[in-house]
């Protein structure tokens, strides 16, 4: 429900036969803040008129799609030159940065710009892939799981990636060592635990995930699940309720709750 | 001014019988008033609503604060009443009509659980113009207390044996996946099921590993993501697990898991109403249908129905509304078979087309949750035992989730929802206890009980219309797998009601007409 509209003041609507115009309808007072007045102005204007609804949903909608569209696999470039190239250019289409076997991180430059030299290495596996802060989803891995000699994926701070999209990472689980879930808002404790799959990781981060309920007992659970594996968290302590006479003396070890 | 809303309001009367339909002081949707009049009233909660009078020295702000306690109170009852008269307010001359659903209906949808919702939401999301049907849900409990949806345990799989299972459970995982999609509602925040996506674990002993291999062949054609394992291969995975009597077992890499029901079902009822679905809080108790007797090509006879009025009684009181309807769903869960009796279906000769019931009957399944600190870790997935045992993990603190379905003889009693807690020390401890041997040691922390829509044919639901009660359609059944095809099933119920046959999943074989050939779709992977 909407926000209870405690400043609107709502005069009788005057019967104007049949013209929806915003003047005479009524007089809004404005709460605080510039934004807060914009937004709650659309709203209370898409409520009235089914055309600004319209364009709300609209410009929702074209949001939407945009990621989609940043997402599309790029198959004749796949049937060109190799699901190796492919998922490269994916990526930096993106912006994120490639590393090929034997080779430098490629990175486009301010302004998204790459050169297209990666072109003639298509028999060469990419080894490592920053996709950080890029507007990967579920859609989007289809050209990352292409890539079979993946050895270190990074998707910090990725805003779209969520449980189902880790999920789907069991097919690099023959390579894969290095993954990084830094800072990703949508990753939660659930799609953590199918993180199991990977029996070749040795180094997981998983600091800072806002959508993790406890975050220091999640790390400790992925550890045990996870054996061989190097895991950097958050505190074994953190997010544990102690007692107002308990205090955390020694923070390195696991104190009951 | 005043003067003129108040007249207004009375001239409203005779128009708003006609408009059918009282949703009183409802928040959510439009309201159409006369002409192009288009506004949404909120029920008037705060004193800071005022009103224009004619004295333009009169200041407005302090109508709403003039005097003391007493008159303050006076003055927002004045207020409420004259919001009420105002177009958009629920004021009737006659009496307050505001609870009763309305007098016609297009589609009446006996049941609000998630079937019913679910083929709410495809007959509005694919009927042509928008706006051009009227849907009915009628549910008789508001709580949700004794449905099927909010007491199951969530679980959701692609490991069946037909494949039309496999197909509609993987509709229902790709409509999951994209909820804050389909089900997006302007200023309301995005949904979150919290799915697991651990999957599910299958055991076989020696005798089901062949049907298992099948089975599995089966799934992967469809498209489903199952590996098959070996007892070596299973020791090395989850260490935890006894292999001794497992000889293959099949797991879910991807599209399974569990999420929460509830969540489910409010977005799909928030996202149903402001699609503009009314709802009624009462029960169906009878059915008025017409008679026509029709030859078929081959020249037999046959009595065809039709249901063209619905009796809703409210709760808790003796009123009933005649609703007129053009098309019936039975998504009535646990209870359709009681529903469909009420239809006249199953009146007549055993063996024949009419003496056909729907056989569809309560059936109690018990499901207990306990704490063992030792047991296995986040990675477990939702493991059932050739015994027909099985457990998940529940949430972070070593608590899970289980229970086991009884034989044909040991069926508890489905009057009342009460947990028999020696069920779970005979037959369910012993199996999990010898399957995973971290729960010997478990303590069991509470329990309940729930229905299943059991469907004593075969054990998988019934969709689409009846052969002779024409305009009553089923979406139920489902023994203990409808939650999980929910979305698919809604979405093929709505196909045939607004095009008259299946479009993208052919659920041919659930037609209700099986009952009567004695074809059976047997599903062997029931739990």
């Amino acid at each position: 429900m909407a926000a209870p509209k405690a400043s609107l003041h709502l005069v009788a609507p005057v019967w104007n036969g049949g013209t929806r115009g915003i003047g005479g309808l009524s007089r809004v007072v404005a709460p605080e803040g510039n934004q807060k007045k914009g937004r709650s102005l659309l709203q209370f204007l898409a409520d009235r008129f089914y055309d600004v609804e319209a364009l709300r949903d609209h410009l929702l909608r074209k949001r939407v799609s945009k990621v989609h569209q940043k997402n599309r696999p790029f198959n004749h470039i796949n049937q060109r030159y190799g699901p190796y190239v492919a998922g490269a250019y994916f990526i930096l289409k993106q912006g994120g940065a490639v590393r090929f076997q034997g080779r430098e991180w490629i990175r486009p430059n301010q302004r998204g710009h790459f050169s297209l030299d990666f072109l003639k290495l298509q028999a060469v596996p990419v080894e490592a892939v920053d996709a950080s802060g890029c507007a990967i989803n579920y859609q989007g891995l289809d050209s990352l799981l292409a890539l079979k000699e993946l050895q270190s994926l990074w998707l910090q701070r990725c805003p779209h990636v969520d449980d189902w999209c880790l999920s789907r990472l069991h097919p690099l689980a023959s390579s894969l060592q290095e993954l990084s879930l830094a800072g990703c808002p949508r990753v939660s404790e659930r799609g953590l635990a199918c993180l199991h799959h990977l029996w070749n990781l040795r180094r997981l981060d998983i600091s800072d995930l806002p959508a993790v309920s406890s975050p220091g007992l999640t790390r400790i659970l992925v550890e045990e699940m996870l054996p061989s594996c190097e895991v950097l968290g958050a505190d074994w302590a953190q997010g544990l309720k102690l007692g107002p006479e308990e205090q955390p003396r020694d923070t390195a070890g696991p104190i009951p709750a | 001014m005043l003067r003129r809303t108040l007249l207004l309001g009375l001239c409203r009367g005779p128009l708003g019988r006609g408009l059918g339909t009282h949703r009183g002081g409802s928040i959510l949707g439009k309201v159409e008033g006369r002409g192009g009049y288009r506004g949404s009233w909120m029920a008037p909660s705060s004193s800071s609503v005022t009103f224009r009078t004619q004295d333009p020295a009169h200041d407005v702000k302090t109508v709403g604060r003039l005097g003391g306690g007493d008159r303050d109170g006076k003055m927002s009852e004045i207020k409420k009443k004259i919001q009420s008269i105002l177009p958009g307010g629920d004021w009737n001359p006659l009496y307050d009509t505001s609870h009763l659903p309305p007098e016609s209906s297009d589609v009446v949808i006996v049941g609000g659980g998630v079937l019913g919702l679910s083929v709410a939401y495809w007959l509005k999301k694919l009927e042509k113009p928008r706006g051009a049907i009227r849907v009915l849900v009628v549910e008789r409990d508001h709580t949700y207390s004794r449905a099927s949806t909010v007491l199951s345990v969530g679980g959701i799989r692609q490991q069946f044996s037909v494949p039309e299972n496999v197909q509609l459970s993987l509709f229902s995982i790709d409509f999951l996946r994209n909820i804050n999609e389909y089900l997006a509602v302007a200023d309301d925040p995005p949904l979150d099921i919290q799915f697991n996506p651990s999957g599910y674990l299958l055991l076989a002993s020696e005798k089901g590993a062949a049907i298992m291999e099948n089975n599995v062949k089966v799934q992967r054609q469809e498209g489903a993501k199952v590996c098959l394992m070996s007892p070596e291969q299973l020791r090395n995975k989850f260490p935890w697990i006894n292999t001794e009597g497992v000889a293959l077992a099949s797991y879910g890499m991807e599209h399974e898991g569990w999420f929460d029901p509830w969540c489910l079902l409010q977005g799909l009822r928030r996202k149903v109403q402001s699609m503009g679905v009314l709802f009624c809080h009462g029960e169906v108790t009878r059915f008025m249908s017409s008679s026509n007797l029709m030859k078929t090509a081959s020249g037999e006879e046959v009595n065809l129905k039709r249901i063209h009025e619905v009796h809703v009684k409210i709760d808790q009181s003796l009123e009933y509304q005649p609703v007129e309807c053009a098309i019936v769903i039975n998504a009535a869960g646990a209870w359709s078979g009681q529903v469909a009796e009420l239809a006249g279906i199953g009146k007549g000769p055993p063996g024949t087309l009419q003496g056909t019931k729907l056989p569809v009957e309560l059936r109690k399944r018990y499901v207990y949750l306990w704490h063992c600190p030792q047991g296995p870790g986040l990675e477990t997935p939702f493991v059932i035992d050739p015994s027909g045992t099985y457990f998940r993990r529940e949430g972070l603190g070593h608590n899970y989730l289980g229970g086991c379905s009884p034989t044909e003889e040991e069926e508890p009693d489905p009057g009342n929802l009460e947990v028999d807690h020696d069920f779970f020390q005979d037959r369910v401890w012993p199996p999990l206890a010898q399957r995973v041997p971290a729960f010997e040691t478990l303590k069991v922390r509470s329990a309940w009980a729930g229905y299943y829509d059991y469907n004593t044919f075969d054990q998988n639901g019934v969709v689409g219309p009846h052969p002779l009660v024409i305009n009553m359609y089923f979406a139920t059944g489902f023994s203990g797998h409808g939650l999980q095809q929910a979305p698919a099933v809604g979405r093929a119920v709505a196909e045939m009601v607004l095009e008259g046959h299946f479009q993208t999943i052919n659920l041919s074989s659930f037609l209700f007409s099986r009952f009567y050939s004695g074809e059976k779709v047997q599903e062997h992977n029931i739990i």
